[in-house]
């Protein structure tokens, strides 16, 4: 049985988006409803649908595949091995997410903790915590199953304001899988963290600055 | 029985090239300056500075390497780009191109497959327009001149 949540393929056998209801999309765009001007991160990369959509909402969008960045700058060799060397961390966090302090109103991280070992993932949590307003919001995702070796990644587009398109990326070790402690163990320097569980096995979450 | 007609090699595809009619900077140039164009310019070399297309638009060939900021009215980018694009109508990032940089346009188009870094800004394309250039001005307004001095009909 395929680890994809779902398992639409085309002919020739590639995997092909779907869509699903996210209920952490849907309370994150909630949050923000009525507001005009903002600035979002997104950190899945610029997706036609995405852009559209919180552009048309009278956004800026600050846009970055940080998965690819990621593969960039430590691929070679031992992927996680290579997050744990300080000058590697030096020179992603000079090249990405080099926002201003308090510069976004709004980030969505997505899955990609769990592609950060250890000291690489506190140094990105603590970055987001400076660029990210006070008060202002993440999305961030989890996979549910904490045992699961590979785990399928994705390109997270924006359909609309409660409805996300995945595009598979293939599998991936993952650096740690979350359970619920170890989550709020991770944000414990943001104000509050709510979870939403959904029926593909991810774990929404929505975090407070 | 008569012998099967060989069958022609499939055809290579084309490289892309500039279309008819629009300036163009090849492959093997490389500019380190300033590019101001008055027409639709067609770029497919290293170019190092900024680009001026107020009024008209920009093609980023496929060999194009820009690290330069960009003006234009329209720009599409097939290569690779480094430097903040201010494009007044749109911006079309075309698959397996490479924009990094923050980008102001009226509208964007990015294909499935394109690598983007940066911010967009989505301006009316009044604001996002650059300004016109001072001789096209003088024009409309010597244009403009001899219908204010015409006096009513009674």
């Amino acid at each position: 049985m395929s680890v994809f949540a779902r398992d639409s393929h085309d002919e020739a056998g590639r995997q092909q988006p779907y869509s699903r209801h996210s209920n952490g999309l849907e309370q994150f765009f909630g949050y923000i409803q009525g507001e005009h001007g903002l600035t979002l991160l997104d950190l899945s990369g610029a997706s036609q649908a995405s852009v559209g959509l919180i552009t048309g909402l009278g956004h800026r969008l600050y846009s970055e595949d940080l998965l690819q960045t990621l593969d960039e700058l430590f691929g070679r060799g031992d992927f996680y091995a290579n997050q744990c060397d300080p000058e590697r961390i030096e020179r992603l966090l000079a090249q990405s997410l080099n926002l201003p302090e308090a510069s976004c109103d709004g980030a969505l991280v997505w899955d990609l903790l769990e592609y950060l070992a250890s000291p690489l993932l506190q140094a990105v949590v603590d970055r987001l915590r400076r660029i990210v307003k006070p008060r202002a919001y993440l999305l961030a995702i989890f996979h549910g199953d904490e045992r699961a070796e590979r785990v399928p990644t994705y390109t997270y587009r924006i359909c609309d304001a409660r409805t996300l398109s995945l595009a598979p990326r293939g599998l991936r070790q993952p650096a740690q899988l979350f359970n619920n402690r170890a989550i709020e163990k991770l944000f414990q320097g943001f104000e509050a963290v709510k979870f939403f569980l959904t029926r593909d096995h991810l774990r929404e979450v929505i975090v407070k600055r | 029985m008569p012998a099967p007609m060989p069958t022609p090699p499939p055809p290579r595809p084309a490289e892309p090239e500039a279309p008819r009619g629009v300036a163009s900077i090849g492959k093997s140039v490389v500019i380190k300056g300033q590019i101001f164009s008055r027409e639709d310019l067609y770029l497919d070399g290293e170019i190092e500075g900024t680009v001026e297309v107020p009024e008209n638009r920009l093609t980023i060939g496929p060999h194009g390497k820009l690290q330069a900021s960009i003006r234009a009215r329209e720009v599409v980018v097939l290569g690779s780009v480094q430097g903040n694009v201010e494009a007044g109508e749109r911006i079309d990032i075309r698959k397996e191109s490479k924009l990094v940089g923050d980008i102001k346009t009226g509208r964007i188009i990015i294909e499935d497959g394109a690598y983007f870094k940066g911010s967009i800004d989505i301006v009316k394309p009044e604001a996002a327009r650059p300004p016109v250039s001072s001789r096209p001005a003088v024009a409309e307004i010597a244009a403009a001149a001899p219908l204010a001095g015409v006096e009513p009909k009674p």
